[in-house]
Parts: structure tokens; sequence; C-alpha cells
């Protein structure tokens, strides 16, 4: 048995055998003295092992969605022209890998020349490549790992693209070498719900098929536990997740202090089992992998999808979120040296405000239709006069609930000025945690300064609660750490009035919340404020809740 | 030599379901049946990759042939699928 220690990222605990995700091959260089007939078998070999592969994924692929692109590529690789062009290339002097890339290349320029849907789909092309570039090298096939059962998956790091497909039957926890606790890894194991550690060092080290533990709580993974132990880990799983099932109704303290508990969404999809309303809905998903602008009818039919689930519900919408950080072709953005500085988030409007007047009107439309309590609120809002300006524009196109989002230093520390034009402010802990400490999200060499039990991040917290506790409007929190049952707490004492996560970690934080009444999580907050670091706020704010004569406050469960 | 041109009718293309869905047709036939748009290289209906690389969007000109016993049924069968939207759900 081996300990490796990382970083807790998703809550909860999985065992099973680790498989990992292969980086895609590297093309070696040209090989010199090569046998044609014997490069032109192994291409064919590569083209039957691959086209098997994908067939039987297609197979077993619960989105139909992911189904017919996977039926498609192996109606791509099974293409006779595909031999018999990689053929002439090896008669031409290249090696198996070589044809197969240069063949590829070529469908891929005229993918790309034809613009549009084809253009989105040289992705499709590209992952053929690398597959059958890994089966000609003998390299395992690179993406995620499919071996017909129930496993951990463990990878160097997650990209969304690595992850697009992901069957959670299957993924039952997450552990990366990198990353840190807001990396794009530790983000999807919160919203599908599955248990996860980032920067856990050793974790390549461990074989595929090994058996292993982590515990997304604490951070901790074994590696080389018994077949009893994981059967043990996977039955408390099951249980928990069970009990969480039943777990019902609006959040509120132990006392009766409601904590609205909303859900981050990005699309109607997301939305699973019953939620109080949605504190933060993503409006990028519409923007992604397109060359051209959603039209207004577009929006409007994708919005309309989430308004019309939750009828009465409070749904708060927020502003294409694009930048130089996320691309978007037809915004036609600089490169910027510092993209997380750059124009992104309503600055986009600065230059391009088209695309937010659009998006406004789109959601009044949609408004309009449906019976939903729709909100608006701007990202990335850095000053009062923006704030002004945006609440406006929201009040123009007859969308009466405007607010701003917080991530922005200077904003949190105007969040009184702030109020004075916006009906509400939604913090972003994630950025704020990014921009306070000058700590880039994706550096996980940083990881332990995005903490959001950071006290300079709790102190910014706590005077947005505060200015809004003054003027009697809401303040939530949408980031990552309103989805830790133990920050939940000092976020309640703090002031805080609504908690927006994954769907999925409502439960837990529901859970949290009933244990303990208002004065407990005020008492907490303080003990969380006065910490000297985190790890000293992580262990006071439970010692301050059991000091506590009315009880009740034990911690919370994890 | 059966040649038929007709218009793309599928709303999305001739690339996705539709694309599928032609091909897998085209490889159906006895005899190879050839695409193109235009005046560009005619490539084999029963190529996925090849298919897809054309490009061709709703209402694209499109010319399909083919040669030898029962041609003219094969270039009649597949020019017909071109012409209806794939995409459709009845499809």
């Amino acid at each position: 048995m081996r300990e490796l220690r990382g970083i807790g990222a998703s809550p909860g605990a999985a065992a099973g055998p680790v498989y990992r995700l292969a980086p895609p091959p590297a093309l070696p260089p040209l090989a010199q003295t090569f046998d044609p007939g014997a490069e032109k078998a192994a291409v064919r070999a590569a083209v039957l092992a691959v086209a098997a592969d994908l067939a039987r994924r297609a197979d077993t692929a619960r989105d139909a969605t992911a189904a017919e692109v996977l039926r498609a590529q192996v109606m791509m690789v099974q293409d006779e022209t595909l031999i018999d062009a990689a053929d002439v290339a090896i008669d031409g002097g290249a090696d198996a890998p070589h044809a197969i890339t240069d063949v590829l290349a070529v469908h891929r320029a005229a993918f790309e020349a034809a613009g549009g849907y084809l253009a989105e789909r040289v992705s499709d092309l590209d992952d053929l490549r690398d597959r059958l570039v890994a089966a000609c090298l003998g390299l395992p096939m690179p993406g995620v790992p499919n071996p017909g059962h129930p496993y951990l998956l463990i990878a160097r790091d997650l990209a969304p693209a690595d992850t697009a497909g992901l069957e959670t039957a299957l993924v039952l926890g997450l552990v990366t070498a990198e990353g840190g606790p807001t990396s794009h890894t530790a983000i999807l194991a919160r919203t599908l719900g599955i248990p996860a550690v980032v920067r856990c060092a050793g974790i390549l080290d461990v074989t595929d098929g090994a058996l292993a533990t982590l515990d997304g709580a604490s951070g901790v993974v074994v590696a080389g536990v018994s077949t009893e132990t994981v059967t043990t880990v996977n039955a408390a799983r099951l249980a928990e997740i069970e009990r969480r099932a039943r777990s019902q109704g609006p959040g509120r303290t132990a006392d009766g202090h409601p904590i609205a508990l909303l859900a981050n969404i990005g699309s109607a999809r997301d939305l699973t089992g019953e939620v109080e309303g949605v504190g933060l809905f993503r409006t990028e998903l519409l923007y992604l992998d397109r060359n051209d602008p959603p039209s207004h009818e577009e929006q409007v039919a994708a919005y309309r999808d989430v308004f019309a689930a939750l009828p009465g519900r409070k749904i708060v919408v927020r502003t294409l979120d694009a930048g130089a950080d996320k691309p978007l072709p037809f915004l036609r953005l600089a490169d910027e040296p510092n993209p997380a500085l750059g124009v992104r988030g309503l600055r986009v409007a600065r230059q391009t405000p088209a695309v937010l007047t659009t998006q406004l009107a789109a959601i009044a439309t949609a408004a309009a239709a449906a019976d939903a309590d729709v909100w608006v609120m701007a990202p990335m809002v850095a000053t009062a006069a923006e704030a002004a300006a945006f609440t406006e524009s929201c009040r123009e196109h007859g969308l009466p609930t405007a607010g701003v989002m917080i991530e922005v230093p200077a904003a949190a520390l105007r969040a009184s000025q702030m109020l004075c034009h916006a009906d509400f402010l939604s913090i972003g802990t994630n950025d704020l945690s990014q921009y306070t400490f000058a700590a880039d999200r994706m550096c996980g060499d940083l990881a332990d300064l995005l903490d959001p039990w950071q006290p300079a991040l709790i102190a910014l917290l706590a005077s947005c609660a505060a200015a809004g506790v003054e003027v009697g409007k809401p303040v939530g929190v949408c980031g990552e750490s309103a989805a830790d049952p133990d920050f939940a707490l000092v976020l309640a004492g703090l002031g805080i009035t609504s908690l927006s996560m994954a769907p999925r970690s409502i439960p837990a934080v529901r859970e949290s919340l009933a244990a303990h009444t208002l004065d407990e999580c005020r008492q907490i907050a303080e003990a969380a404020l006065a910490a000297p670091s985190p790890a000293a706020a992580r262990a006071a704010a439970p010692a301050a809740s059991r000091q506590l004569p009315l009880g009740g406050g034990t911690g919370s469960p994890r | 030599m059966p040649t038929r041109t007709v218009l793309v009718g599928s709303a999305s293309g001739l690339h996705a379901r539709p694309a599928a869905l032609f091909v897998a047709e085209a490889a159906k036939q006895p005899m190879l049946v050839t695409i193109r748009t235009g005046d560009k290289k005619p490539v084999p209906a029963r190529s996925m990759l090849a298919v897809l690389s054309l490009g061709a969007k709703k209402g694209t000109e499109v010319t399909l042939e083919a040669d030898g016993d029962g041609a003219q049924d094969a270039v009649d069968t597949l020019a017909d699928l071109l012409e209806r939207d794939l995409d459709a759900a009845d499809a």
C-alpha cells in the first residue's frame, strides 16, 4: 500500500482499478528505412483496431449525440480511400504514422476550408489521427479509457475535450497529477458529482489496473488496496448518495433562517432533480465552437428551455463571459499577453456592444414568454459606472432585476456603490481569488493561494455581504466555494443570502446548513475571519460551532 | 454514362447524419458511384471522408455519375436521397 497526497477537489470517497487518460502520441521522426509492405499492413491493422474500439464505444455510449459522432468516426476510419491514399503515401516514402497523418491532413484542410459545421468537426479528424498513430506505434489509445467496467480515471490533467464523452456510470473518481481546486477537472468533477483529487504528484507512477481509494475531501489517495477495501468504500459511497438523494426542500439553517440553494447550469440539460432556482446560468455554451454568433431566435429558444423548466423559480442569467482566455472567433479579439486581465466578460461590450444587446433582447423575449423570475447579471464588472451602465441597459430591455458579479477586487471594495445601481450581487469566488491573490486559476503550483479559506478572500466576502445586509439587497456566492459544506456555514454566517453550485453538490450543503443555527454560522464565520491562515480557518470553524452550548454543531458531514 | 445533377436538400448540408445515410446507401450500390460539386474532381460516393470534404451545404449543386449495368438505378436512388431533407425526423 502506498499513500499519496493531493488536494481534495470534489468531496466523496471512491475506490476501484485506476486507468489513465493517455496523451495524444507525438509523431516520431520519419523512419529512414522501412519495409513498405510492413507499413501498409500496419495501417490496415491500425484501422481495424481503431474502428473496433470506436464501434464498441458507440454501442455503449449513453448519449445519442456522442454515439452519432462515434459512428461517423467509424465510417471515416473504415473509408477505403483512406487506406488507398495511405498506400500511395507509403510508396512515396512515408512510414505508416506519417502516411496516416499526411492523408488526414488533406481532409483536415478541406474541412477547414468548408467552414461552418465541418470546420467544427476538425477535432474529430484529429482524434482519429491520434488514435491511428497510437495504434501504429503500439501506444495506448489516447483519450478517456474504456475498460468496460467502473474505474478511477487518472491523468496528468484533463482538458474539456478529454471529458466531453465521459461516462459517469463508469468513472467512479478522478485523480490528476496537476491542476488545482478551480481547474477544469475540479469543476467537472463537482458538476458530475464524482469524487476527485487534484495535484496528486505520485499518481502517474501507479500502473493501470492497480486498485486504489481516493478521498475527495482530504485529498488522500491510497494505491494497492485490497478488493475488500474497494467493496467497502463503494458501498459506503452508494449509501451516502442514496441518503442525500432523499434530502429535499429549500436551504435553511437549523433555526429556519433561509439560505437559497441554487444551481449552476450551462443548459436545461444540467437541471437534475428539484432545485430552488438557478443562481448561475452560464450562456457560453451557445457561443462555443462556432464561427458566427447565435441568432436572436436561437438564443430565445435556448433560454426558453431553461425558463420553462422552472416556472415560478428564480433564474439568474449571466451574460456572455468570453475573452481572450475563452476565445470566440466572431468577437475577433486581439491576442493579449494577459488574457485574464484583458478584454473579457462585460468588457467585450466596449468593442462589440451588439453581442450584449442582442443577448439582453433575447433574454427579455424568452422571459416574457415564461413564468420564471428571470434575473440578469454581468461578469467582470470593475466599477460602479459599469454596474450603472449595465443595469440601465437591462431595464431598457425590460429586464427588471439586474445585478453584477463580484470577481474583481475593485468591485468588492466598492460593493456598497455597486448596490446603488445593481439589484443584487453575485460573488464569483474562483475569479475573485485569482484576482485578489494574483494567482492564475489554471496554475496548479499556486493552488494554495486559491484556497477559499484564505482570510483575505473571506474578508472581501464579508464586506460584500455586509453591504447587502445594510441596504437589504441579496448577495449570493456562485463560485466553487459555495459547494464546500463547511465553507457554506462561513458564507451563511457572513450574511450571504444564496449559494449557487453544481446541482449535485446541493444535498451535502443542505445537510450541513440544517445541522447549524444562524448564530453558530456567525461564530464560525467570525472564527474563520480571525484565523491567520487557511488551515487555521478550516480548523477554527468546526471548533467554534462545537463550543456552542446549543449544540447540533458537530462539524458537517462530508 | 448515367448522370444526375441535384441540389442538396438536407438542412444541415451533406454532413453529419445526411452524409452518413448517403455514404451507407452508396456503399450498397453494385458499382462505384462518384459525386462532385461544380467542375471539381469526382470522388467516390461511398467514401465518408471524401463526401464530407466536398463541404456541400443545403442547396449546393452536386453531380452523381456511374457506369455499367444498373447505373441509372443507382444514380437515381442516390439522387433522390440527396434531394430529401435527411435531417428531418422521418428521414
